[in-house]
């Protein structure tokens, strides 16, 4: 016999200024099994669930119904209260007057009478609750890590010094991501590569860190604290086991071929390391391009190699590996200009480059030699203009979000042209200069001193003549066009995510967001999370953002990971599918419907009407696997396997009760 | 320099400002005033006031002075700025249809290009065509530039462009017919 | 095949030359360009400046009398009545009422269901650079040639539906099958300034002159344009912004169907290359020797 309590929120004014609660409260009291009514301004408080705890006792309530915002924000904080006043936490129901009532309504009377409706029908369901009882599933103690730039670095290093294993895979044959690319980082002007590389030395020689470098995650099936993950590894043709990174093999290779880490600026060898300081310090083949793997010829490099190491028949290999906690890090990319802005030339100026590509000619190791020269003829560029916003803040052709770095790398790259051509003319082309973060503003400050000008408004052409490119731009301080003659420009484009990072989601699960970043659980108050359980975020692939901000993310992960893993076992959620084995015929449709795979036939024996001992097959559900998604009710034709907590009957319960 | 008086200044043009942006189809606030389209305007360089100031009159409710400007009538419709802008604003449309609505409010800042357009358009009421040899001669005695272009006219004459009789076409009552129907719809010609 | 031909007011008068290319071009192809009985002025820009009805009816009559005869295509020449024709098009299409309110003014049915086409896409891509091929016996080898689109064949872009506003390709391939030489330049599609030119006289020289130098620094030899407009404004007006502006241009213009037909054998004297303000005569004939002695060799 239940023994019901409903109590109707109003969320301060969010529900009250719309719906009368009183009045809700009042008409519940008559619901069938009812033993108690009454509203609350909230709910959710202290007073408002000792006021639950309360009447728990005073009225000897053996089910709940709170009726105030999505079971998303407080059903969980409900659920306590219940186990805190004694009961079954799952002897509760919650209805949604906020988002689905209030919140979408303006006519009181109406969205009354609804929220009426829709508690009558939380109360039909919750006098059919049965308790459940959560089981629990191992927490496998190990991280992986997908993406070896600063953000997954940082977050595999944070989680290996707590004490936790932690494989870090990366697509490239070397980590670092971007970050060893540039040159110096702003505020400070630190030398990237000299303090990326460090940590890229600590990642390779961590005990509690296994690198995988040059491979791809290519399958993910289970669960939080269980998650099974095939990692492929791409042929490397050269076995890193015999190899000692002398680059011989490189020095001799005889086909050049346009460098991806120069931004096809400069050539590397088909037998390469992408830079100096790779880690692993161990070339690749590319076997695209080579003359040996591609035409069968040359084979110069195994000829030369003191240990041996090059590996013709050499091919991709897969390992398995079960995980407690995936943390995604694989950042961003650079929006394709070259395919939507006509205006600037689509790509055919060579002297109209990206930031990216400053950063590879300023950087000592680049190359250029970190000489500033124009692609086009190779002479030093006296007068440089900056684009900033270039598919940046533009819903017309480009991304429609700001790409957060580009005023801090812009006013760096004028800083740093300047201080290079003492002589020179810097111009920046910009709509706003966003310098959040600490030290930013002076920064931007200390690049006006240095001369640069900047010119508020976007540019509309980008022409040559002659050897010179014509900027036709607009000042919109003293509301004039103003057209610039330079011998170079740098685009700030924009950041998106990284290339193949959709399906990658996919594959592990979860969603990315409009504009293709990986979504966070919640915005403001859960960032390194993912909607999917133990599916984490460091850096840029979660949005924008430069590198303090992606360390400090990265940080944030592995502690989330970390209170993860510090667990042996996890609580699972007790609505799973249930077979009645009574109705069970045994004919397995559930099977192959289930998203998880979590039904399996299984055999048990029993005795029929006539007393004999009979064997036969039944649908069995793998509660740790099982997600309570309801497809395989849908499909049992008999009705005998049912959803705990959505059983048919209570869902029809529901419905019933609107025509009373 | 005067100074611009808010929201009284806002209040009194607002109706007027968002029943002109609806005409044209543009949505006032999505302009950002970052300048694409007047860096790109081939005319700016003669405009009073850049593409983008009239916009920022027409955000600010300064109506009257945007109707006032050189620039709407300057405006070539070439379509630059609303190719170019990043929020996809029809920045010629709305060039247009203020144009308009100064010749409807009799603000005639460029008398020469409204002059132009006058007769060009009752030449057409006339003759169903643009004969170019009565638009120049008209224009010139009516912008009293009565030897404007002489020399290439009589070019003309000699290769056989320019006709001293105009080309009329068969039905010139439909083409009358046409524009008094549009004038009872509103504008005038 | 039969297209209709909507000329426009200047093609017998100031841009004569075109309307003779065009029907020259049509003649050597095998196609018929049939004028539209009783055609009106489209109104070009002095209708849109005035009012906005007016501005979708003139065009509208003549598309319906096109329809009603039972053209499928209409051949533009002229870039002001295309994009004028495109804009009533376009509106008729989006808006059931509008349709109706442009059949009231005209008093015609308007069904806004006939293809229109700019001459140049008519050539460039209906029918296509490779059936134009096969009629160039006289190739134009080594002609330095910057194709100018001008503003109102290729925006705005949802409108003329034709080529990429930013950087149009076919009368560059046109000029390449013909065996020119077509020229990178900047300011393929900059506005010329249109009828300023009048009204605003230092206005519309100064656009001219922005668009003749960049052309000139690029290395080209002569211009060729697709609007009679365009045409005769870079070509007419030459002289008078060197006496204005101190400049000392001498590029000749073409409309592009007149080196069509050049490559196609006819004669300047067919064509009436001596109506140009600039003349052309010394660069053709050093052209088609050109073109002769590569061709002999």
């Amino acid at each position: 016999m239940k023994r019901i309590g409903v109590f109707i929120c109003h969320c301060g004014s969010n529900i009250a200024a719309t719906v009368d609660c009183a009045k809700v409260a009042e008409a519940a009291q008559a619901f069938p099994g009812v033993s108690f009514s009454s509203d609350y301004k909230y709910m959710c408080s202290e007073p408002g669930q000792e006021f639950i705890k309360d009447s728990i006792k005073k009225y000897d309530l053996n089910a709940i119904v709170v009726a105030s915002c999505t079971p998303r924000m407080h059903e969980h904080t409900f659920r306590k209260t219940l186990a805190n006043g004694g009961l079954n936490p799952y002897m509760f129901e919650m209805t949604n007057l906020r988002e689905q009532c209030s919140w979408v309504h303006s006519d009181i009377e109406k969205a009354t009478a609804k929220a009426i409706d829709l508690v009558r029908m939380s109360v039909a369901k919750v006098a059919k609750n049965e308790e459940l009882f959560s089981s629990t599933i191992p927490m496998h103690k190990k991280a992986l890590v997908i993406g070896a730039g600063i953000a997954g670095m940082q977050a595999a290093l944070d989680i290996a010094d707590a004490g936790h294993k932690v494989v870090l895979v990366d697509r490239e044959p070397t980590i670092g991501g971007k970050m060893p690319m540039l040159d110096k980082t702003f505020p400070t002007m630190d030398c990237s590569a000299c303090i990326s590389t460090p940590k890229m030395v600590e990642v390779a020689q961590h005990p509690n860190i296994e690198l995988m470098a040059y491979s791809e995650v290519v399958e993910i099936n289970g669960f939080i604290g269980n998650f099974d993950v095939t990692i492929k590894t791409k042929a490397k043709y050269v076995d890193h086991a015999k190899c000692t990174g002398c680059g011989l093999c490189e020095t001799k290779c005889p086909k050049k071929v346009p460098n991806e880490y120069d931004l096809g600026m400069g050539l590397r060898s088909c037998i390469y390391k992408p830079f100096a300081q790779a880690v692993p310090n161990k070339p690749v083949i590319d076997a695209q391009n080579c003359r040996k793997l591609v035409e069968g010829k040359c084979g110069v490099c195994a000829k030369v190699c003191p240990t041996g190491a090059i590996k013709y028949d050499d091919t991709e290999s897969f390992t398995t590996d079960t995980f407690g906690a995936i943390v995604m890090a694989t950042g961003y990319d650079l929006f394709k200009w070259e395919d939507v802005y006509g205006e600037y030339g689509y790509g055919k100026y060579p002297d109209v480059v990206t930031g990216l590509h400053f950063e590879r000619m300023v950087n000592a190791s680049g190359p250029t030699g970190g000489k500033l020269k124009r692609p086009s003829d190779g002479t030093t560029p006296k007068t440089v203009v900056f684009i900033k916003c270039v598919g940046s803040r533009d819903s017309a052709k480009g991304k429609s979000y700001c790409s957060r770095a580009c005023c801090m790398y812009t006013a760096k790259h004028a800083h740093q042209f300047l201080d290079k051509t003492p002589d020179g003319n810097a111009y920046v082309f910009y709509m706003d200069v966003r310098t959040p973060g600490k030290g930013y503003d002076e920064f931007y400050e200390s690049t006006l001193r240095d001369g640069a000008v900047y010119l508020r408004g976007r540019v509309s052409k980008i022409y040559q003549e002659g050897g010179k490119l014509i900027i036709k731009g607009e000042d919109s301080l003293i509301g004039k066009q103003v057209e610039v003659t330079a011998d170079m420009v740098v685009l700030a484009t924009a950041m998106v995510p990284s290339a193949g990072s959709r399906q990658l989601a996919q594959t592990v699960g979860f969603l990315p967001d409009l504009n293709g970043w990986y979504q966070e659980a919640h915005p403001k108050l859960r960032p390194v999370e993912t909607p999917t359980a133990g599916v984490f975020l460091a850096g840029a692939c979660q949005g924008p953002k430069d590198i303090p901000d992606s360390v400090a993310q990265a940080g944030a992960a592995a502690a989330k990971v970390c209170g993860l893993l510090s667990k042996s076992q996890l609580e699972t959620n007790p609505m799973t599918a249930k077979t009645n084995t009574a109705i069970c015929s045994g004919c397995g449709t559930c099977i192959p419907v289930c998203p998880y795979k979590a039904i399996q036939l299984e055999s048990i024996t029993e005795r029929d009407h006539h007393g004999h001992r009979i064997t036969r097959n039944v649908a069995s559900v793998n509660n740790g696997l099982c997600q309570g998604c309801g497809a395989c009710t849908v499909i049992c034709r008999p009705g005998a396997i049912d959803l705990q907590g959505f059983k048919n009957d209570q869902i029809l319960e529901e419905v019933d009760s609107l025509w009373m | 320099m005067e100074k611009v008086c808010l929201p009284s200044i806002s209040g009194k043009n607002h109706q007027d400002i968002q029943h002109l942006a609806k005409e044209a189809g543009v949505e006032l606030t999505k302009c950002y005033q970052c300048g694409k389209c007047s860096a790109g305007c081939p005319v700016g360089f003669a405009m009073d006031e850049s593409p983008r100031r009239v916009i920022r009159l027409l955000q600010l409710g300064l109506l009257d002075e945007a109707l006032k400007t050189h620039s709407i009538w300057l405006c070539a419709t070439c379509d630059t700025c609303s190719t170019r802008c990043p929020n996809g604003i029809a920045v010629a449309a709305l060039m247009d249809t203020l144009r308009q609505e100064a010749k409807r409010r009799s603000i005639i800042t460029e008398k020469n290009i409204n002059l132009f357009n006058e007769i060009f358009l009752s030449n057409v009421k006339m003759f169903g065509r643009s004969p170019e040899v009565i638009l120049s001669g008209l224009y010139n005695l009516k912008s009293g530039n009565l030897f404007q272009d002489a020399d290439a006219g009589s070019h003309l004459f000699k290769t056989g462009k320019a006709h001293i009789l105009p080309s009329k076409i068969k039905n010139t009552q439909a083409i009358k017919r046409i524009f008094a129907k549009c004038l009872e719809k509103g504008g005038q010609h | 095949m039969k297209y209709a031909y909507y000329p426009g007011c200047s093609l017998d008068a100031t841009g004569v030359e075109f309307d003779t290319s065009n029907k020259l071009v049509a003649k050597k192809m095998g196609f018929d360009l049939v004028e539209i009985p009783d055609w009106n002025c489209c109104g070009a820009s002095s209708a849109h400046a005035v009012n906005h009805m007016l501005a979708l009816a003139l065009p509208a009559r003549n598309l319906a009398i096109a329809e009603a005869e039972g053209f499928d295509t209409v051949a533009i020449p002229c870039a002001a009545c295309f994009a004028r024709c495109k804009t009533t098009a376009f509106e008729a299409q989006s808006s059931p009422e509008t349709k109706a309110k442009i059949s009231d003014i005209i008093e015609m049915d308007y069904q806004a269901n006939i293809e229109i086409l700019s001459f140049l896409d008519l050539l460039g891509k209906k029918i296509g650079l490779d059936k134009i091929k096969p009629h160039v016996i006289k190739p134009l080898t080594g002609l330095k040639i910057a194709s100018y689109y001008g503003c109102l064949l290729v925006r705005p872009a949802k409108i003329a539906q034709s080529d990429d506003p930013e950087n149009p390709m076919v009368m560059d391939n046109i000029m390449a099958v013909l065996g020119a030489d077509p020229v990178e330049w900047g300011y393929k599609t900059e506005c010329c300034g249109a009828s300023h030119v009048m009204p605003v006289p230092k206005v519309g020289q100064q656009m001219i002159h922005d668009i003749l130098k960049n052309a000139q620094i690029n290395g080209a030899e002569a211009i060729s344009t697709a609007c009679p407009l365009c045409m005769i404004n870079l070509d007419m007006r030459q002289k008078q912004l060197n006496a204005q502006l101190g400049t000392n241009f001498n590029i000749p213009i073409f409309h592009f169907t007149e080196l069509v037909a050049l490559s196609f054998g006819y004669s300047p004297k067919e064509i009436g290359l001596s109506k140009h303000f600039v003349s052309s005569e010394n660069l053709i004939k050093d052209t088609l020797s050109t073109g002769a002695r590569s061709d002999g060799a």
